[in-house]
C-alpha cells in the first residue's frame, strides 16, 4: 500500500466514524412501531411494556371540550419517579402523540400541545420503575384537526 | 434554515421552568392540497434539552404534535445565568438550535 491509498483508507475510516458519532452524538433514536401504533396496546407493546395499571398518582389536565382539535392543551405532572411520560389519543390516526424522557433527578412535568381528530380519551401514560401507569380524561372535539 | 424558537427559562426555588416555542409546520402525511395530492409528512421527531454538557429532557414527537410546537417543562439543578440549549431535529434531516440564559 502506497502512501496515497494509506491517505484514502484513513479518510474513509475517519468519515465512517464521523458518521457513526454524529448518529449517536444526536441520539436520535424515533420509536417507529410505537409511533405506528394504533391503539395503547400497540404502543405498550413497542414499548415493550406488559400493560398499564390506573394510578391516582398522575396528575392530568385536559379541557373538557376542545373547540379547536388542532390545538388541545395538556398538563400532565405525576408523584412517581417517572423517567418517561407518553401521551396517547385513542382515536388518532395514530395513536401516540410524543414520549418526553426525564433523566435522573428531573422533574416528571411536561405539558404540550396535541392535534385530535375526533373526539376521544387521551391517556397520560408515565414509566415509574419499569412499570407503565395511566390516567385518561375524554375531551370532546368540535373542530377536528388532523384532515383538510 | 428553520426559524428560531422562542426560549424563555425562569429559575424559582431551585427549579427551572422551561417554556419553548418552535416554528414548524409539523405536516401529519393526512392532508390534501387544493388539487387532491397528499402533503408528505414533515415533523420534528426529536428534542434534547441541555444544561453544559448534560441532558436535561429530551422528547420524541409524532405527527399529532401541534403545528408550531409549545413545550413546557421543569429541570433541577441548573442555577440563574446557566445557559440552557434546546435542539430539534425534523424528519427531513433538518436541525436547529437555540440557547437561552436562565433568569
Amino acid at each position: 500500500m502506497n502512501r496515497r491509498e494509506v491517505l484514502k483508507m484513513t479518510t474513509i475510516i475517519g468519515l465512517m466514524a464521523a458518521n457513526g458519532l454524529i448518529t449517536s452524538a444526536q441520539a436520535n433514536e424515533w420509536e417507529k412501531q410505537a409511533f405506528e401504533g394504533k391503539s395503547l396496546d400497540d404502543v405498550i407493546k413497542a414499548f415493550g411494556g406488559a400493560g398499564t395499571e390506573k394510578s391516582a398518582a398522575i396528575n392530568f389536565t385536559a379541557p373538557d371540550i376542545a373547540e379547536n382539535g388542532a390545538v388541545v392543551p395538556l398538563v400532565i405532572s405525576t408523584t412517581l419517579k417517572a423517567s418517561q411520560i407518553a401521551i396517547i389519543v385513542e382515536k388518532n390516526p395514530t395513536a401516540l402523540s410524543g414520549i418526553f424522557y426525564f433523566p435522573e433527578g428531573a422533574e416528571p412535568f411536561v405539558s404540550t400541545r396535541v392535534k385530535m381528530a375526533q373526539t376521544s380519551n387521551v391517556l397520560a401514560l408515565v414509566k415509574a420503575e419499569q412499570k407503565w401507569y395511566l390516567a385518561s380524561k375524554e375531551v370532546k372535539v368540535t373542530l377536528g384537526g388532523c384532515g383538510g | 434554515m428553520a426559524d428560531p424558537m422562542r426560549v424563555r427559562a425562569a429559575e424559582v426555588n431551585g427549579l427551572v421552568d422551561v417554556k419553548v416555542l418552535m416554528k414548524h409546520d409539523m405536516e401529519t402525511g393526512q392532508r390534501k392540497d387544493a388539487a387532491g395530492k397528499v402533503i408528505p409528512a414533515w415533523f420534528i421527531t426529536n428534542l434534547v434539552a441541555k444544561v453544559g454538557a448534560k441532558e436535561v429532557f429530551k422528547a420524541q414527537f409524532g405527527t399529532a404534535i401541534s403545528k408550531d410546537p409549545f413545550l413546557n417543562f421543569k429541570v433541577k439543578g441548573p442555577k440563574k445565568g446557566d445557559e440552557i440549549t434546546i435542539t430539534w431535529f425534523d424528519s427531513k434531516g433538518e436541525t436547529r438550535t437555540d440557547r437561552a440564559l436562565i433568569a
